[in-house]
Order: C-alpha cells, then sequence, then structure tokens
C-alpha cells in the first residue's frame, strides 16, 4: 500500500485535512465528542510553527480566531452543541465584519447538556439560525472520512473565497468511527488562498468597499493599511453607520454573497437517482444507513435512490427540487426531528409526498429503521 | 471475501479497544481491504462493558455498526451475559475461560481459551492479553495474516515491547489447536 | 507627531457626552504613544462594547471594535498570531469585569503581553446608567432606585489575584501621571492593567448628585493619594494611585515559541 494511506478516525480525518488547506491557529475548549480535533492539534501545529490556544471557554476560543484570522492566518475552532450555542454571537461579528473562519461542530445529543457521548444531527437549524438577525451562512457536512477531508478543505476555500465562516457539522459517528484515508499529495486538491488589496500604502483602502465580482480583498492587521473593524452596522470604512442606505446595502451584501450563489455552493453526491421510484435525502453518518439500504434493495431490483447532501446551508433548493421531481415519494433520512425535512418539504413540486426516517433516542439510525418506513410507504405493512 | 463482522468486548483496561483498531488497521493498511471500527463512548466505557465494533470486507462498507457479529469476543462474564445473545446463527464466540463461565449454548461455535493463564505463564505480563487474544481470533478466523499484525504493533509499540508483543500473539495462536472455524 | 495625528479625523465629532472622562484616557494613551515613539503600522487596539469602547474608531491604529465583555479573547488571538505586535485593549468597567470578567481573569493568568485599561466610571454608560459591579454599594443607578447592595470588585486587587505582572491605578485628574503610567504599562513585557477612574456626569454624577464632571474631576482629586502616602495612613479610606505590581514572569507568546522549538526538534 502507498503510505499515503491512514486509518484514523473522523476527527482526525478532519485535522488532516485542516493542516493540508493551510490551518495555523486553532483555539478550543475541550468538549465531547470534538475534542479529539483539540488534542490532534495540540500535538501538530507547533511541529509546523502554527498556534494551539486552549482558551477558558468556546466564546473565548472562537473570539481568538477571529482575532487572528485578521492578521492573514487561517484558522479553525471545533466544538460540539453546547459550545456552540456559546459561540453564535461571535460567529455573527464573523458574518458581519466578513472575517473567514471555519467551525466545526461534532454534533451530539440535545438540547443542553443532551447525551454527549451519542449521535445526533440536532444542530441543523442552529448552524442556520443560531445567531440573531438575517444572515447567510455556509454549512457543510460528510459522511465518511474521503469526504469529511475534502469538505474541510472546500470548507477552508470557501471561507477565504467569500470571507464568510464556514460551519462543518460533523456528528459523533463520523467522528469517532475510524476508516480508510487515502491522503492526498501536496498540491493534489486546490487550495483557496486570502484574497489581498492591491492597494498600496498611503492609498486610501476601503475594507468594506466590494469589488464588482463581490469579493473584498483584505489588508492584513500589521501591515500598511490601518482600519476600522466592527460588529456595527459599518460604512465602505468600517466605521458604525446608521444611515439606510448604508444599513440596506450591507445586508443586502452580507446575504445575496451567499444566497445568491446557493447552487454554486453545493455539494452534493448521487446515487442511483436515474430512474429512481423512491428517493432517500440524507446526509452526514445517517446517509450511510440510506445507502446501505440503498445498495441493498437495489440488488433486488427496487428502484430506490439517495441523494447525499454535504452543502445543507445555503439549503440547495434547486438541486433537490430538480432531482425528485416525479418522484412517488421521498424520504429524509436524519437523526433528528426533521430539521432537513423542513428544507425540503419548501424545495419540492409535492411536499405531501416528502417522509421522514429519523431516530431521537440517541441510537445511530439502522437501515431497519429505514427500511420500516419504506414497508408503510409501499403499503407493505411493517 | 466473505464479509467480516467483529465485536469485541470486556472491560476497561483490558486493551479490547486497542485490539478492535489493531485488527482493523491491519485489514486496511496491510491487506488493503475495507475496515471499519467503532467503540461505545463515555461512562459506560469507563468499568463496566467495553465494546467495540469491526467490520472487514472487500467491498464499501457503509452502515458501520455491527448488530450480529459473526465473530463475537467476550472477556468478561459482564460482557458475555449483555452480548452473547447478539452472534449471528454460526457464528464463532471466543471467551476467556479464567474471565467467563459459559452459561447456555448459542449457535455458534464456542471456543472457550485459557488466554490469560496462558499469558502469564508464558510471559507474565497482562499487558499483551489482548495481543494474545488477537493471535487467537486470526487464527480462528483467517480474517488477516499475523504479519499484517505484526506490522501493525511495529508502527504502534515501542521497541523494547515488540518482541514481547509477537510473543504473545504467537502464544495465541498457538491456543486454537486443529479446530478451525 | 501631534495628537491629532494619531486621529481619524473624520469620524469626529465623537459620541462622549460634554464632561465624559473617556476623552482624557485617549489623550492620555496617545501621549503615552508619542512619547513612546511608536508606530502606528505596529499597534492594534481592541475594545468592546459600551461607550468607552467607541475609542478604537478614532484612533489611526489597526483597531477592532467587538462584541461585548470579549475584547481580551479577540486580543489574545492577535498577540499570539502576531506577537511582534503591541496590543491595547480599552475596556469599561462592565465591558472588562462582568460580562469580561472570566476573559480578564485568565488574560492576566496567561500573562500575555498585552495593555488592558479599564476605564471605570462605575455605570453602564451606553445603556443609559445602569449600576456596574464597580458602582459598589448604596449607589443609586436606573437598575438601582433603591440603591445598590451590591459591592463592588476592586481591580487591583483582583489583576494581582489573577496574576497580572503590571497593575496601576490612575485618574483622569492626574492626566500626566496617567500618561506615565500608561507608558510604562505599554512598555512592560507581560499582561499590564491600568485602572483609571473617570467621570460619568451624565449618569454617575447626575444619580448621585456628586455634581458637574469638574466637581466630579475634583472627587478623584480629593480622594487619592500616592501609594504608601502618608495620608493614606491618616485616612484609609482614601483611594491609592501609581503602580501596584510590576514584575518579570514568562510571557505567553514567548513561552509558546518553547514549545514550537520543542516540537520542530522532535520532528527533524
Amino acid at each position: 500500500m502507498g503510505k499515503n494511506v491512514k486509518f484514523l478516525q473522523g476527527n482526525e480525518a478532519c485535522v488532516e485535512a485542516a493542516l493540508y488547506a493551510g490551518l495555523d491557529f486553532y483555539a478550543g475548549y475541550p468538549i465531547t465528542p470534538s475534542t479529539e480535533i483539540a488534542e490532534h492539534l495540540a500535538y501538530r501545529l507547533p511541529q509546523i510553527g502554527g498556534k494551539f490556544l486552549q482558551m477558558e471557554d468556546e466564546i473565548a476560543s472562537i473570539c481568538a480566531i477571529i482575532g487572528a484570522s485578521l492578521t492573514g492566518r487561517k484558522v479553525m475552532t471545533a466544538t460540539s452543541g453546547p459550545g456552540f450555542s456559546l459561540m453564535q454571537e461571535a460567529l455573527g461579528y464573523a458574518v458581519m465584519a466578513e472575517i473567514p473562519c471555519v467551525i466545526v461542530d461534532v454534533q451530539r445529543g440535545g438540547p443542553s447538556t443532551g447525551i454527549p457521548t451519542h449521535v445526533s444531527q440536532g444542530d441543523v437549524n442552529q448552524a442556520r439560525w443560531g445567531t440573531h438577525g438575517d444572515h447567510a451562512i455556509i454549512a457543510l457536512t460528510a459522511s465518511n472520512h474521503q469526504d469529511v477531508f475534502a469538505i474541510t478543505v472546500e470548507a477552508f476555500n470557501l471561507s477565504e473565497t467569500y470571507r464568510t465562516p464556514v460551519i462543518l457539522l460533523f456528528d459523533e459517528v463520523v467522528a469517532h468511527m475510524r476508516e480508510r484515508l487515502v491522503m492526498p499529495e501536496p498540491g493534489e486538491v486546490q487550495l483557496v488562498e486570502r484574497l489581498r488589496t492591491s492597494v498600496k500604502e498611503g492609498v486610501d483602502y476601503h475594507p468594506y468597499l466590494p469589488r464588482e465580482d463581490g469579493r473584498l480583498p483584505m489588508s492584513d492587521f500589521g501591515g500598511v493599511h490601518r482600519y476600522n473593524v466592527t460588529g456595527l452596522v459599518h460604512d465602505m470604512w468600517g466605521f458604525p453607520s446608521t444611515e439606510p442606505r448604508v444599513v440596506h446595502a450591507l445586508l443586502r451584501h452580507l446575504v445575496d454573497k451567499l444566497e445568491n450563489r446557493t447552487n454554486e455552493l453545493a455539494r452534493f453526491k448521487e446515487f442511483f437517482l436515474e430512474d429512481a421510484e423512491i428517493i432517500l435525502i440524507s446526509y452526514g453518518s445517517s446517509a450511510r444507513s440510506a445507502l446501505h439500504v440503498v445498495e441493498e434493495r437495489r440488488q433486488r431490483g427496487e428502484r430506490l435512490g439517495l441523494l447525499e447532501l454535504q452543502t445543507l446551508w445555503p439549503f440547495p433548493r434547486d438541486v433537490v427540487r430538480n432531482r425528485c421531481a416525479g418522484t412517488k415519494a421521498v424520504v429524509v433520512v436524519e437523526m433528528n426531528m426533521g430539521q432537513v425535512m423542513q428544507s425540503v418539504k419548501l424545495a419540492v413540486e409535492h411536499p405531501e409526498r416528502v417522509f421522514l426516517a429519523n431516530r431521537i433516542d440517541s441510537v445511530f439510525i439502522t437501515p431497519a429503521d429505514i427500511i420500516n418506513i419504506l414497508r408503510i410507504i409501499q403499503g407493505k405493512g411493517v | 471475501m466473505e464479509r467480516c463482522r467483529l465485536v469485541f468486548s470486556g472491560s476497561g483496561g483490558q486493551g479490547v479497544i486497542t485490539a478492535a483498531i489493531i485488527l482493523a488497521e491491519a485489514a486496511v493498511l496491510c491487506e488493503g481491504l475495507n475496515a471499519v471500527q467503532s467503540q461505545s463512548y463515555g461512562a459506560e466505557a469507563r468499568g463496566g462493558a467495553t465494546r467495540s465494533d469491526v467490520i472487514i470486507a472487500d467491498t464499501p462498507i457503509y452502515y458501520p455498526k455491527v448488530l450480529q457479529p459473526n465473530v463475537l469476543v467476550c472477556l468478561t462474564q459482564e460482557a458475555y451475559n449483555r452480548f452473547s445473545a447478539i452472534i449471528r446463527p454460526g457464528g464463532l464466540l471466543i471467551t476467556d475461560s479464567r474471565y467467563v463461565k459459559i452459561q447456555r449454548k448459542v449457535d455458534a461455535l464456542q471456543r472457550e481459551l485459557p488466554i490469560y493463564r496462558t499469558v502469564m505463564e508464558q510471559i507474565g505480563k497482562p499487558i499483551v492479553f489482548n495481543i494474545c487474544m488477537l493471535g487467537a481470533l486470526i487464527a480462528l478466523t483467517d480474517v488477516v495474516k499475523p504479519t499484517s499484525i505484526i506490522n501493525v504493533l511495529k508502527t504502534r509499540v515501542p521497541s523494547d515491547f515488540l518482541e514481547m508483543n509477537q510473543k504473545a500473539l504467537q502464544l495465541g495462536m498457538g491456543l486454537t489447536g486443529a479446530a478451525r472455524a | 507627531m501631534a495628537v491629532k495625528d494619531y486621529l481619524r479625523e473624520r469620524f469626529f465629532p465623537h459620541l462622549w457626552c460634554p464632561g465624559c472622562g473617556h476623552g482624557e484616557v485617549l489623550g492620555g494613551l496617545i501621549r503615552a504613544i508619542e512619547n513612546l515613539g511608536l508606530s502606528k503600522n505596529e499597534i492594534v487596539m481592541v475594545s468592546g462594547i459600551g461607550c468607552s469602547s467607541r475609542i478604537t474608531g478614532y484612533v489611526d491604529f489597526h483597531t477592532m471594535h467587538t462584541i461585548h465583555g470579549r475584547a481580551l479573547a479577540f486580543a489574545t488571538g492577535v498577540k499570539l498570531a502576531r506577537p511582534e505586535l503591541k496590543i491595547i485593549v480599552p475596556m469599561g468597567d462592565g465591558d472588562a469585569l462582568a460580562i469580561g470578567g472570566n476573559h480578564f481573569i485568565h488574560a492576566a493568568r496567561r500573562n500575555v503581553d498585552m495593555t488592558a485599561i479599564v476605564m471605570n466610571n462605575r455605570i453602564y454608560g451606553m445603556t443609559g446608567g445602569q449600576f456596574s459591579p464597580l458602582s459598589g454599594s448604596n449607589i443609586s443607578a436606573s437598575t438601582a432606585p433603591y440603591r445598590t447592595i451590591d459591592k463592588s470588585f476592586d481591580v487591583v486587587e483582583l489583576s494581582k489575584a489573577a496574576g497580572a505582572t503590571f497593575v496601576a491605578r490612575a485618574t483622569s485628574y492626574h492626566a500626566q501621571q496617567m500618561t506615565e503610567v500608561i507608558e510604562k504599562a505599554i512598555l512592560h513585557k507581560g499582561f499590564s492593567v491600568v485602572e483609571v477612574l473617570t467621570q460619568c456626569p451624565t449618569y454617575f454624577g447626575r444619580k448621585n448628585k456628586i455634581g458637574d464632571a469638574p466637581e466630579m474631576i475634583k472627587w478623584f482629586k480629593d480622594h487619592t493619594t500616592p501609594i504608601g502616602s502618608k495620608a493614606k495612613q491618616e485616612h484609609p479610606e482614601l483611594i491609592e494611585r501609581g503602580i501596584f505590581v510590576q514584575q518579570e514572569g514568562p510571557e505567553y507568546c514567548e513561552e509558546y515559541q518553547k514549545i514550537v522549538e520543542r516540537a520542530m526538534k522532535g520532528r527533524s
């Protein structure tokens, strides 16, 4: 075997990918089931001259990475539901001030302390609406370690491209299980580096004046351009403003820069969709059980397909609508009370044909759980 | 190959989870197979019954947990009491004769092996109990080659302890006699 | 350079009330930086939320106006990422020690090389005069119509206990001394705290019938004394000002660099 094959946990695959993408600053606070990410980075980052900080809480952790990002570093923090709740205000700050950063939420059972060591996918809507106010956000997920790697690198790339926080919504099963990861060679996966301003010293630099393509070139703190960064509504100088025209333009910019690119940002995988009569829609570890069912049923001649979503926000509504057109039924497989199902129902032509196969009892959803729902839909009884 | 679903169970400190990882890693890194390993976490993993699931196959593995193992290893009475009922009919049940008293017949090949006693008599260090168990397991199942386990041990075990681990593996393989699964 | 060369005149007039003490702190800070001959490009100023935190908008440094109470956490990230930069963190009393109290003690404990300036006017001004953890008891505030029963923190004692390696107190009356203390705090290698007693005539002064700004400033003159003065022995209720702690200690960025060296050695 080539020496770039590894056998590791999903959390470690995330670490490998973050380092591959150029992560050199991490701050975090221990919380199950994300802690392995911190443990591995505490070991690895100093080896490349990077910084690892264990902060006093999750609030401080996300604040520290936002500060570090402004100096030009690629930054990340990792947490789970309760810590992610604490991070929400600062997450909004990163949205408002347009500061690239990656936040990993390894989901566990909730609400509150919930079940720390068991699986859940209950933070889908927290990722979307956890911070207050109208805004757009990118949230990505993956179901196996090769995809965890790819989507983590993607998170850094999108974060830099659009100057936005990107949330990686993993879950306990993928985070803790071990499986194969084939490490890409250096240069094999394209990396997006920060777009820095070409404005020379002494010439006015407008930190919040988007270029024609909507992108905002940055200037590192400590460099030749001194400017203000604030969570207040601000003008092109980064200075607070209550001018209605400025307020409107900023909010539209923050939302449009992502929502208008929903199709471009959609990452997904298709399995046997061409002739599928029933489509399963799933994501994260649930998609593994869904794919198990689809492959098994295909062997029996049942026309079942799977649409695995990797971009959860902005929700890929066109992709879902197109793929589900003309199907008899759509079954959303997830480990919550239907958080993605709600979005699917809004996207498809026939919301009455959308069903839920879920589990909320902390047990990883089994193929049998999904098959039971399929039998009801197919009129076979349980 | 036939898909192999294994459950390793015992109590914290017996090296059950480490053994599961070594086996799965050997399958992936040394034999080019697919393997997925998972384990129980949290309060139930500290004391009480520890469990780790491994699936080894030459096809993709999606659902990563084991519901019905065709190989079940129980290294404590509690683990045996809790898990013996889930074994797949016709499977293989490995228990340690010092820790587990077989109470009822299951529809599986039951092998009660003196793993702990052998390790203590021949090596004197309980730390390689799990590796001796792995030796017995691969001898009974042929799921991976002994050299694959040894190659993984070389990357995980300090060089001073490698010989002891290799010896434990050999002892385990020798315990199974002619009766193969 | 003149003081105005450090200001972003584009963003004036400032939003502080007439008679507010924050402008005096801004003046003291700029004079200190000028005296030290620091380049504007090497200074990062990070603030939180409140009247005092608006200071970052007015100065021509790299400035970050963040969220309530978390300025020191953001600043820790900036400093660890670029240790060569000088970090100054102006905060209000509620910002630093109510919502931000946890970050305050942990920044002091780590001894990260940065300067925290607590602009203590004993009130939440931006939101309209609510009591703060530095108001102390028997104070009238919009959320204490029957007067406060809360005891206050002593910023100096708290900073010392948390491990700050430089701790000082100044007032808006003693402007020259304030500048000197801030200079020393910025030069200090490690976490430095400067508490500056400032006046909020609009809320604290009016609600507590202390008088207008000049009277409040005079109060600082009459009720404070240099550390260890004879006056303090005779009148123990006087508030001491000056430098309480100035000691060397392992600085966090330097200590982290040693970890990097160990990790890199282990690798090669």
